[in-house]
């Protein structure tokens, strides 16, 4: 398949492109910011996404969505990227209505799929316990009592946790901590008894949460996929997140790019422009060769899911390790090229560095993401 | 569609007649393999190399999308394609290596007269004349245009003085293409001129130049009252700086495609060396350091082999991406060399003697002549300032 954009795709970014310029700018991400937001995204902004239909992009038609793959959901929030635009597009529209449209029973995609797409309900996935992400590392317990589990422990990081209707939480069913077989994915409402949501606050200002699960009962019928191999069914949707993440990542690297280099073309020092000087010239191009070199992977890993590739793992390994090394590059330049500006609170770029570290911790950072490619090539 | 099938029909038959045994894959490892490079002067180990480059030629498949007017095989994109799909299925050896092919014909193409094209392109095409490309000179690395090279014009032919230095294998070419400076009083690029000339032209001569890595592709040639005919003039007098630059893309094009674990420097595996010499427990590398700058240093070759997949697949646009291949390409291949011979240690840095096995003691070599690639056809520094000022646009 050829590594360049559908119609259809273009059409999208486009479509996307125009709504993040004019209606999500950074100032409106900078207002959530600024006010204090109880959820950090607005729910009207998130309306009209719904609206646009991509809530719905990867739910198959017959529950109203439009089933334009993981190729249409990473145009988009590559272009969200560009202005940082927070909404529940990755939590709700990647996550979730992949998990549910790919893993869940008629039952289920009949219970949410709709609610997802219409913008009614959004979710979450927890799968982190501590500050490394490691999902064989699982030790959340969920115990068979009679006919129900009981689900205890804490979830760490969960992305809009602090605002989903729904959780869909990884928990070890048998086995010891460390091991792919004996976890199993369960959907829990969020209102369940037994829930403690405790919102973070981190540096990118998004909406994260940590959750304390004290006997919070489900039932068989909210098992995700099938019980005990919950291990290989989150790992394909981590890895599909990889790789919608790495897109929106792409999209951060490309906008404080393209800032640097507009300043580098009007700012002037010692009587002249510095984008003269040679020193910031290279350092320029490289970051220009670093980013193509990411537009490439990610584009070959967002082909690589919508095609079902069986080389799909290291793929998703490849473009979330070098999506993360270029936008942590781009942003650390970006500032230094500034100047004083650059670290000053009302300037953009700020915005960028702090999303440009979070976004590197999800679902696995470069280093860990190296480490699995290396263990997928045989290194 | 129907056509095209016939085509391949022809072309399998064609090969299986026309492609000798020892020019395939299944060859018999003890005929010696010859690196073909054509020309007056060439010699052959194996007779089946000649065979092989003197059918290719006559065909004009050495070149296929050139007109066959012009000695070529007359082929359209998707013909070309079967061809390289059918030569790709019997393991076909390129039957030809030249910088005729790579450098020259294309520029012949754009700015030969009909009679340059029908008289230099044949040759190259069928491996005739062995080309070497004139360009650098003692005075002029990087800054190309200052070149001293003159070329007077005396009535009914050009008067060449001058030295020209890195011209890769000068001592065994038939031709060189040389920029040389025809106009001394016009601005730098305004007085350069794109000359054709007959290595044994008399006062031409050449001295090799032996590199850090004990081998000598490169030479020094030097040019004593030669006299050169104004028919090898190529395009006009004192325009020879565009089809010098033309000239450039159709090489960085070339030297980049090394990053890939091609052409020059060593073509061995970096993981299966470092298992070997470093060690190997449970299918890994054993130690952690050279596995995770190996592991780096392999996703970034993953990457870089996807954007070359992509830029074809977007139509290979535009001189900028040139300038990025070959410095991505060369940087990374000179990176692959060091942690190649990290991973040996010792036997990495072996220069002779019988202590040593052969592929490592080439592995050295291969290690030194990387050195070049990123400042033989452009440095990367050059090719940096290309993409800011080209592609980012910054000012001057």
């Amino acid at each position: 398949m050829k590594l360049v954009l559908t119609e259809e795709q273009e059409f999208l970014r486009d479509t996307a492109k125009d709504f993040a310029q004019e209606r999500t700018p950074v100032t409106h991400f900078r207002a959530l910011r600024d006010n204090k937001d109880k959820n950090l995204w607005d729910r009207d902004i998130w309306q009209e996404m719904v609206n646009l239909g991509w809530s719905g992009i990867l739910v198959p038609e017959e529950f109203g969505g439009s089933n334009f793959g993981v190729a249409g959901i990473s145009v988009i929030l590559q272009e969200c990227g560009k202005t940082l635009t927070p909404s529940p597009l990755f939590s709700t529209g990647v996550l979730g209505a992949y998990a549910i449209s790919n893993f869940g029973t008629q039952e289920q995609k009949e219970k949410y799929l709709p609610k997802i797409v219409s913008g009614e309900i959004t979710t979450a996935l927890a799968v982190d316990e501590s500050s490394h992400h490691d999902p064989l590392k699982t030790s959340f317990e969920a115990k068979k009592n009679n006919e129900e589990y009981l689900l205890n422990g804490k979830k760490t990081f969960v992305i809009d946790g602090a605002s989903a209707d729904i959780l869909i939480v990884l928990a070890r069913t048998s086995g010891n901590t460390g091991e792919l077989a004996g976890l199993t994915l369960f959907i829990v409402d969020a209102n369940a008894d037994g829930l403690n949501i405790i919102k973070l606050d981190m540096a990118d200002s998004r909406n994260y949460a940590n959750i304390e699960f004290n006997d919070v009962k489900c039932f068989n019928q909210e098992i995700l996929g099938t019980i005990e191999t919950g291990g290989e069914t989150v790992e394909r949707i981590l890895d599909i997140g990889r790789i919608a993440m790495s897109a929106e990542m792409l999209g951060n690297a490309e906008s404080a790019f393209e800032t640097t280099i507009e300043y580098l073309k009007q700012r002037k020092q010692f009587g002249v422009l510095i984008g003269t000087f040679q020193a910031l010239q290279h350092r320029a191009a490289e970051m220009f060769c670093e980013i193509e070199l990411t537009k490439s992977a990610v584009m070959a890993a967002v082909q690589g899911a919508d095609e079902n590739s069986n080389e799909l793992q290291r793929l998703s390994s490849l473009a979330k390790t070098i999506a993360g090394e270029t936008l942590h590059l781009v942003s650390n330049e970006a500032i230094q090229m500034h100047g004083g500006i650059g670290v000053t609170d009302e300037y953009d770029l700020g915005f960028f560095i702090k999303r440009s570290r979070v976004a590197e911790q999800i679902f696995g950072s470069s280093t860990y993401h190296t480490e699995r490619y290396a263990n997928l090539s045989g290194f | 569609m129907q056509n095209l099938e016939k085509f391949r029909k022809e072309v399998k038959e064609w090969l299986d007649k026309n492609c000798p045994p020892s020019m395939r894959s299944g060859a018999d490892p003890s005929i010696p393999v010859d690196e073909v490079w054509g020309g007056r002067k060439a010699e052959y180990k194996n007779p089946e190399s000649k065979i092989w480059l003197d059918r290719m030629g006559a065909k004009g498949w050495t070149m296929p999308t050139v007109p066959k007017e012009y000695g070529g095989g007359g082929l359209n994109a998707e013909q070309v394609t079967i061809l390289n799909q059918e030569m790709f299925a019997i393991g076909a050896k390129q039957p030809l290596l030249s910088f005729g092919i790579w450098m020259l014909a294309p520029v012949l193409l754009e700015y030969g007269t009909e009679e340059q094209k029908k008289e230099h392109l044949p040759k190259i095409i069928k491996g005739e004349i062995r080309w070497c490309q004139g360009y650098s000179e003692p005075g002029s690395g990087s800054d190309l245009a200052s070149l001293a090279t003159k070329a007077e014009d005396i009535g009914n032919h050009f008067l060449v003085n001058g030295q020209k230095v890195w011209t890769s294998y000068a001592d065994k070419a038939d031709w060189i293409f040389a920029l040389v400076r025809t106009g001394p009083k016009e601005p730098k690029h305004d007085g350069i001129s794109f000359l054709l000339i007959d290595m044994e032209t008399a006062g031409v001569s050449t001295k090799p130049i032996t590199l850090i890595s004990g081998k000598s592709p490169f030479c020094e040639t030097f040019f004593d009252d030669v006299k050169v005919p104004k028919e090898n003039l190529i395009g006009q007098l004192n325009a020879g700086w565009a089809i010098a630059k033309a000239l450039l893309q159709h090489e960085r094009a070339f030297i980049s495609s090394f990053g890939l674990g091609s052409g020059m420097g060593s073509g061995r595996d970096l993981v299966s060396i470092a298992k070997k010499h470093v060690g190997e427990e449970d299918g890994k590398i054993s130690n952690g350091f050279y596995r995770s700058q190996i592991a780096s240093h392999k996703i970034k070759e993953h990457a870089f082999g996807l954007t070359f997949k992509r830029a074809k697949d977007e139509g290979g646009k535009a001189s900028a991406t040139a300038s990025m291949f070959k410095l991505y390409g060369t940087e990374h291949n000179k990176k692959r060399h060091e942690l190649m011979i990290a991973a040996t240690g010792i036997n990495g840095v072996a220069w002779d003697g019988d202590e040593f096995d052969k592929e490592d003691k080439n592995l050295t070599r291969a290690w030194l002549r990387t050195k070049g690639n990123s400042i033989e056809g452009g440095t990367s520094e050059v090719q940096l300032n290309v993409i800011s000022k080209r592609v980012l646009g910054l000012p001057s």
